[in-house]
């Protein structure tokens, strides 16, 4: 155990720009998890007589049309939307292993098949994918999550089979074959393992990805509706207002959801540098 | 040659066969009961069969992708119940303003991300390296939506240098005569001056915005592989032959270079379309991505299925000239084919 933390110790310490990535993402992760306890005000509750204020010492980010806190509406969305990177990221990184495995190990049918299936995602841009999805299956928070892992798929089959292409004839598990392992003992225990370094850098990437994609679903009036507070839907009220000089009901919300994806962005360029120094750009 | 261009045809024949059957499974999922939708609210039961008849809802699924096969064959992609016009007809109107923002925005990055990216690579280390990666880190992480309000507050509200970011011209002019149907160039195709300089001034702040998003990638990748060509051994020995470091640089390492970044022109596409449905919002631009957007708030399924089927083709198509770029750039990909 002290051999890890002292291994985590040394990744922070090596890349200053990591550790205040890994800082952020520690306090919105605290956010996410004490929201309604530390935003200051109701994020529901409306009050005309205090609607459209600019930044104030008692409204840190002014209030939107409705009277609402903005800062609270923002604190309150981290939950959702760090939620709904999470479920889409894990969606796609457990189903994307699993037949990214199949593929690089038993090769042939399953190989072609499961490729086909990924460059068919890959063949349309993949924001466009996920709106014609969510419009398909209907508007709610879950659609949302079911397509952007969807979308995120083919990245995940990518890593997980070349990967176990590479290492199917390996000697380790030529080793563990002849040990008498069945082929899922091999891939669960031989060769999983180490695609889980290249997949966690994927995985990092991804969740900035999957926050962009979300709050752009919600942006454009699917998925999450009002008046759920989540950063697309905010950035999407205050853009009747900025033309007319109102700019903090988006400007907000709009840097919290910059800030969280930037965070996502360095910390999977630094643990890339760390695990694969070579695609170092 | 032709045989090289015919092999790549023919390898993106499987992709369009794909973006076909997955826009045909999207239009069977719709919510509820797509005949008692198309009928709408206030239908009789018969009505309902009767409209479940008329689009083949009684059939088996192989059957009705027969006829969804045969529809699109003939051009019908259904029609918009919000509007009552054709689908196709609509889409063709549109498509030319979001082409000429997409590639402006294309041809904007590009014109900025590639010396961005060599500057970068001959002096590693410098301000300018530092500068080439903190734009690459942020440009990637900015949400376009987002962006695209800042400039839109910046330079309309604030400075007033900008028109009001509403639409494609401003109402005083009328649009050119249409033979591409992109403003930009029907306007110098009909010579005129002041008309060109209005639509270009509504397409700066939105191809701007789309352009800062893929800026990023473009001289990320410009950077990496200017830096893995610049230390191999042809340009060692070209420096040391004596030549201009400037002819070095640009007809030795550049096009060298270049490939890597052309194949990345696949995924900045990707970035490109679906940020182009987002930014057509913003700057409400007249393009088929707020088309799709109209539709979806007016809960009118047709047109986002022909949307998404005219960007899927349309995805197919930039990548395979991608394709055929990449034979001409490097004449030993023709050769292996």
């Amino acid at each position: 155990m002290s051999a890890t933390l002292r291994h985590i110790r040394y990744v922070l310490s090596e890349n200053l720009v990591t550790l205040g990535a890994f800082a952020l993402f520690t306090a919105f992760v605290l956010l996410a998890v004490l929201g309604p306890i530390v935003a200051p005000y109701d994020p529901l509750a409306t009050d005309t007589a205090r609607a459209m204020q600019p930044p104030s010492a008692a409204h840190w980010f002014g209030t939107d049309a409705l009277g609402r806190d903005i800062l609270s509406r923002i604190i309150i969305a981290t939950r959702l939307d760090f939620g709904i990177a999470v479920a889409a990221v894990a969606l796609s990184f457990v189903f994307g292993i699993a037949l990214g495995l199949a593929a690089g190990f038993f090769g042939g049918w399953w190989d072609r098949i499961i490729l086909r299936l990924a460059d068919t995602i890959m063949a349309f841009p993949l924001f466009v994918l996920a709106m014609g999805i969510v419009a398909a299956l209907g508007n709610s928070v879950a659609n949302i999550v079911y397509a952007t892992a969807i979308i995120n798929l083919p990245f995940y089959i990518r890593v997980a089979r070349a990967e176990a292409n590479v290492r199917r004839n390996a000697g380790f598990v030529e080793a563990a074959r002849l040990a008498g392992n069945g082929d899922w003992r091999i891939l669960s225990h031989h060769i999983f393992p180490n695609i889980l370094p290249p997949a966690m850098v994927q995985v990092s990437l991804n969740m900035g990805w999957a926050i962009l994609n979300a709050a752009g679903l919600s942006f454009i009036g699917l998925g999450v509706r009002p008046p759920t507070p989540e950063w697309g839907i905010m950035v999407a009220e205050g853009a009747t207002y900025i033309i007319s000089g109102e700019w903090w009901v988006a400007f907000f919300p709009g840097m919290v959801l910059m800030l969280a994806v930037f965070c996502f962005n360095l910390l999977g360029d630094g643990l890339r540098d760390i695990i694969d120094p070579r695609r170092r750009t | 040659m032709i045989r090289v261009i015919a092999l790549r045809l023919i390898g993106a024949i499987p992709n369009l066969i794909g973006v076909v059957v997955v826009t045909f499974l999207l239009t069977r999922e719709l919510p509820g009961d797509p005949a008692a939708f198309f009928a709408g609210a206030a239908a009789t039961p018969e009505a309902v069969e009767q409209i479940r008849e008329k689009l083949g809802l009684n059939k088996t699924l192989i059957e009705q992708f027969g006829l969804y096969l045969f529809d699109l064959a003939r051009g019908d992609f259904g029609q918009s119940l919000s509007t009552g016009q054709p689908v196709l007809t609509e889409l063709v109107q549109r498509l030319p303003a979001s082409l000429e923002l997409t590639f402006f925005a294309l041809l904007l990055a590009t014109i900025i991300a590639l010396p961005l990216g060599i500057m970068a690579a001959t002096r590693p280390g410098s301000w300018i390296d530092h500068l080439c990666r903190l734009i690459t880190t942020a440009g990637v992480s900015l949400p376009t939506f987002f962006t695209g309000l800042l400039l839109a507050y910046v330079f309309y509200f604030l400075l007033g240098i900008a028109p009001s970011p509403l639409g494609r011209l401003d109402p005083v002019f009328s649009p050119p005569r249409p033979v591409t149907g992109m403003y930009l160039i029907d306007s110098l195709l009909a010579g005129e001056g002041a008309l060109f300089r209005a639509c270009l001034a509504q397409l700066i702040l939105p191809a701007i915005t789309m352009g800062v998003f893929v800026l990023a990638p473009l001289a990320r990748m410009t950077r990496a592989s200017m830096l893995g060509v610049l230390s191999s051994d042809f340009i060692r020995t070209a420096r040391a032959s004596g030549l201009a470091s400037s002819t070095v640089l640009y007809t030795y390492a550049f096009r060298n270079a270049l490939l890597p970044v052309v194949t990345t022109l696949g995924m900045v596409f990707s970035f490109l379309l679906g940020s182009n449905v987002l930014v057509e919002k913003v700057f409400a631009w007249p393009g088929i991505g707020s088309y799709a957007i109209e539709s979806l708030t007016a809960s009118d399924y047709a047109p986002i299925q022909g949307f998404v089927l005219t960007m899927g083709v349309l995805y197919v198509l930039l990548n395979l000239s991608i394709d055929l770029i990449y034979g001409l750039i490097d004449p030993r990909v023709g050769l292996e084919a």
